[in-house]
């Protein structure tokens, strides 16, 4: 698991938080089993996208971009297998490698504890997740893909609410 | 061996395995595989938590209806109250199971009718784990002879294909995913088509019937059914209602509502059979209602 410390570089002092056993599998199986089951019985929480919440959670808390990548790589595959084969393996998996390289490289140079930058990030990563996953369905697959739309603009609304609340849940499992 | 500088470790491990995971999607589209088997571990090992779940939820459900959220009414003339929240608590256990019933009678009835046309009741136990397809997993697969391409119904009508099985559980492309697809046509007049979804945006989810000409005469609140000319789903099955009809440059620009309830499925039928479905008149009542052309035999349809 992560060892606690602080990054001293300058000024300065970003703390590495390090989690409970099992923490991140555990969040991860949650979040992807939560991801296939709520929509079966509240249709609107199709908007959210809880294995990119624990994808942008655990980069910005580990703060290690080689960590969150793979951490990434390996949510983004799992939901791209339980999301049936019209989805190919690797759709969800490249844009949350990315995500997790982003979120974790980001984590190590800004405070993102605050309510407020964890909502504004949630949302950069949020559109930053749908640009890769159009450009590679257009590029790599070529599929049609609209770029942006007001319901996608709704789910980065969305997702960002729900990550305040969510980040706040996950680090309860932070070790003090 | 050349050294890589510790701070581009990261950026070199990124590329690596973006790299990885476009081979991957190249060697899927090239090979039209769709890595069955990591699909086949995932499923597995998710699928009995999907199931716990919505175990779990139904019974929290049943107990936060039946007795906590009826707690708060009893504070005055407690015996009362009392009395009356065990009957409201005895009639919403009656209701739901009513409501069950009626909803189980439906599909006994359409299975009654159609004794001869292999079919197997199915629980509905996740959904697709993100926003790229719509899909919805079974409790049942392989083991109860669910094979790719069944077609899946309720009583009110098309839900969608199974696209994917597994031992204990199967994949369905709703109607409403962008690459469904199902050979349609208007019950009064006939005119054929082809039903896709989605169309509507974030709203309600609804379908879109194609390649009707422009100079066929459609009306909004007409019925769509299939065609048969799919070779997957029968004929005669209830697709939609139209909703819009705009003229288009060759075609009609069609809307349809899907006559399913596709955000609310619990149960459904996988139909088995490899043979054409002959729809009977009782089966489908709204069809009799409003589509009193449609044929009491229906041609056969040669299925995959």
């Amino acid at each position: 698991m992560n060892e606690a410390y602080e990054l001293r570089g300058g000024e300065t002092h970003i703390e590495v938080h390090k989690f409970r056993a099992g923490a991140i599998i555990f969040s991860t199986l949650l979040a992807l089993v939560f991801q296939a089951w709520f929509p079966l019985h509240f249709a609107k929480a199709g908007m959210l996208d809880l294995p990119l919440l624990v994808t942008i959670y655990f980069g910005l808390s580990r703060r290690n971009p080689s960590t969150g990548l793979l951490l990434g790589m390996a949510i983004g595959l799992l939901q791209d297998s339980l999301s049936g084969p019209t989805v190919p393996l690797g759709l969800y998996g490249i844009a949350k490698t990315v995500i997790g390289y982003l979120a974790s490289s980001i984590g190590g140079k800004l405070d993102t504890e605050h309510p407020v930058a964890r909502f504004a990030l949630t949302i950069g990563f949020f559109v930053g997740h749908q640009a890769i996953m159009v450009l590679t369905r257009r590029i790599l697959l070529a599929q049609p893909e609209p770029w942006f739309n007001l319901h996608l603009a709704l789910s980065a609304l969305v997702n960002a609410i729900a990550a305040v609340f969510l980040f706040i849940l996950l680090d309860r499992l932070r070790k003090s | 061996m050349v050294g890589v500088p510790s701070r581009h470790k990261s950026l070199v491990l990124l590329a690596g395995v973006i790299i990885l995971q476009v081979l991957l999607l190249a060697v899927q589209i090239k090979r039209e595989s769709q890595g069955r088997l990591i699909r086949v571990w995932t499923v597995g090992i998710i699928s009995p938590f999907e199931r716990a779940s919505s175990s779990s939820y139904s019974w929290v459900r049943d107990v936060w209806r039946h007795y906590f959220a009826l707690r708060g009414t009893t504070r005055d003339n407690e015996q009362l109250r009392r009395d009356l929240n065990e009957l409201k608590l005895r009639n919403s256990q009656l209701e739901g199971k009513a409501a069950e019933a009626d909803r189980l009678a439906g599909l006994l009835h359409f299975k009654e009718l159609h004794e001869d046309v292999p079919m197997i009741f199915a629980r509905v136990i996740g959904t697709s784990a993100g926003s790229a397809s719509l899909t919805i997993q079974l409790d049942r697969g392989e083991q109860d002879k669910i094979r790719r391409n069944m077609a899946v119904i309720t009583p009110d009508g098309v839900v969608g294909k199974v696209i994917e099985t597994y031992p204990n559980a199967s994949q369905v492309l709703l109607l409403t995913d962008k690459e469904s697809g199902v050979g349609a046509m208007v019950a009064e007049s006939r005119d054929q088509g082809h039903v896709e979804g989605p169309v509507g945006g974030s709203g309600e989810p609804l379908l879109s019937m194609k390649y009707v000409p422009d100079d066929d005469g459609v009306n909004v609140g007409e019925h769509v059914i299939t065609s048969g000319m799919d070779r997957i789903f029968p004929r005669d099955l209830p697709v939609g209602t139209i909703v819009e009809v705009k003229p288009g440059t060759t075609f009609k620009q069609i809307k349809v509502k899907p006559a399913a309830s596709l955000e609310r499925l619990e149960e459904v039928i996988v139909l088995l059979t490899q043979q054409p479905l002959d729809l009977k008149k009782e089966a489908a009542p709204a069809l009799v209602k409003t589509h009193p052309g449609a044929s009491a035999s229906p041609p056969p349809v040669v299925r995959r």
